[in-house]
């Protein structure tokens, strides 16, 4: 108790700082990045354009995370780039949100009415004024619920950024399982600290499918 | 030529299906057109076609004698490019098609404020005007979906009325709305038409044509098969088809 007091509960809470800075900045750059790319992927006639976007969507898509997070890590170090792991984890884990948002905001573009777009343009809105005022509003709202899930999911997966040697629960975890052998009493009191912040998360996720959740608009 | 709306030979397929086969009308300003037929008679399309929600496949479309969804040497314009064409015509659709995000004072007032870009207040004096004018004031702060059919489909006026349109477009205003709601739509939609105003409506009502149109037009597998002063057409149909129509229509 008196290890678990003094060693355990520090370590990995100075790890739990890490990961909700590191899920905090990388939910950002997920749900800005991927919402300014799903809204360009509602103009159909910038073929180009398009063809960029889905090409960003599958190849963030398509490739494991941690993949992703060893060639900005290691890769790009063995080119001379060298990027800290904190920076690395968020960066990474952004730019492969941004592609897992994109897809709920288009989700949520396309749960609208043809009707919405149509008294758009019947008003005199331009394309730019149609996504502005009547389109994003609600596709954000659409969004909510399953941007609340991806959040949620976030939050645990930077525990796999412990492999690039980002500081946060994982990586005190191993390291003091390391050099004191209490194996399970520590993973199990990591456990313990992801569920301890994932449990409020998900409480306001089902708040939201309840606030927002099936009211797509014809 | 002092027509407000001027249509000339408007065609219209999808695919291999030709909706509308060469259909040619003018509005003057004021005059109120009906457009009536059986479904899949090319009405709804024919006044799709004005404000280019459809665009046509040929034919050419004045509005105040511009032309409207072309620019010079028949470059068809984009959506950005019709925007300001687009609301010279106020549009009421069969679904309401309100902002569901939107309160009613914010539904009629956002096009004033984005497309006419006047100021907060003067967009919101309008709105509560037009608001007034369809008898829903009082439901300024509502939300679409806390309003009846009725009640959406005359704020939808409202809206419409708020661009301050050359011209009005009712594509079949009341086909979505429960029996008891239709009168109040109605109602609202006579009261603008005793104003003068100029409108092309397409209805299943035939009684409220006979009442509210000047003159008929009554199409068939994509053409006009007859037209006239409304209740000419209504009352001593000549051709058989509109005969046939009309007797089916009063069952």
């Amino acid at each position: 108790m008196e290890f678990w007091l003094s060693t355990i509960m520090p370590g990995l809470l100075t790890g739990a700082v890490v990961t909700v800075s590191v899920t905090v900045a990388s939910l950002l750059i997920a749900v800005t990045l991927g919402f300014g790319l799903a809204v360009l992927r509602q103009f159909p006639r910038v073929r180009l354009l398009n063809f960029a976007i889905d090409a960003y969507v599958e190849f963030f898509r398509n490739i494991p995370a941690l993949s992703h997070l060893f060639i900005l890590y290691f890769g790009l170090a063995a080119v001379g780039i060298k990027i800290t792991s904190i920076p690395a984890a968020i960066i990474g884990l952004g730019l492969i949100g941004a592609a897992v948002t994109c897809d709920i905001y288009r989700s949520g573009f396309l749960a609208l009415g043809i009707g919405q777009v149509e008294a758009a343009r019947a008003v005199g809105m331009t394309p730019v004024q149609t996504i502005r005022f009547i389109l994003s509003p609600q596709a954000i709202r659409v969004a909510l619920p399953p941007l609340g899930n991806y959040a949620l999911q976030l939050m645990k997966d930077t525990s796999i950024v412990s492999a690039i040697a980002a500081p946060e629960i994982m990586f005190y975890a191993r390291s003091m399982v390391t050099s004191s052998f209490q194996t399970t009493l520590i993973y199990s009191s990591a456990a313990m600290v992801y569920l301890l912040m994932s449990l409020p998360l998900a409480y306001a996720v089902t708040r939201l499918e309840h606030r927002f959740g099936g009211k797509a608009n014809a | 030529m002092s027509s407000l709306l001027s249509v000339q030979d408007l065609h219209k397929s999808y695919g291999n299906l030709e909706v509308l086969k060469g259909i040619g009308f003018d509005l003057s300003a004021g005059e109120k057109l009906a457009l009536i037929g059986p479904s899949g008679s090319g009405k709804s399309t024919c006044l799709r076609c004005v404000n280019f929600l459809e665009k046509p496949t040929s034919g050419t479309i004045l509005l105040g004698g511009d032309r409207v969804g072309a620019k010079a040497g028949e470059r068809p314009m984009s959506n950005r490019e019709l925007a300001p064409q687009r609301a010279q015509m106020g549009m009421v659709f069969q679904g309401f098609n309100l902002w569901p995000h939107l309160s009613v004072r914010e539904n009629v007032a956002t096009p004033v404020r984005k497309v006419q870009g006047e100021s907060a207040p003067v967009a919101r004096a309008l709105a509560e005007e037009m608001l007034a004018k369809v008898r829903m004031d009082h439901k300024a702060d509502a939300m679409p979906e806390q309003l009846s059919g009725g009640q959406q489909q005359r704020v939808a006026i409202a809206r419409a009325l708020a661009q301050r349109p050359k011209l009005m477009l009712f594509d079949e205003p009341t086909s979505a709305l429960d029996p008891e709601l239709v009168g109040e739509v109605l109602n609202v939609i006579h009261e603008l038409a005793d104003e003068g105003r100029t409108m092309l409506l397409v209805t299943h009502e035939i009684a409220f044509a006979r009442d509210v149109a000047d003159r008929v037009m009554f199409l068939y597998d994509g053409l006009i098969e007859e037209e006239g002063p409304a209740r000419e057409v209504i009352e001593r149909p000549q051709r058989d088809r509109t005969k046939a129509f009309l007797s089916r229509m009063h069952g």
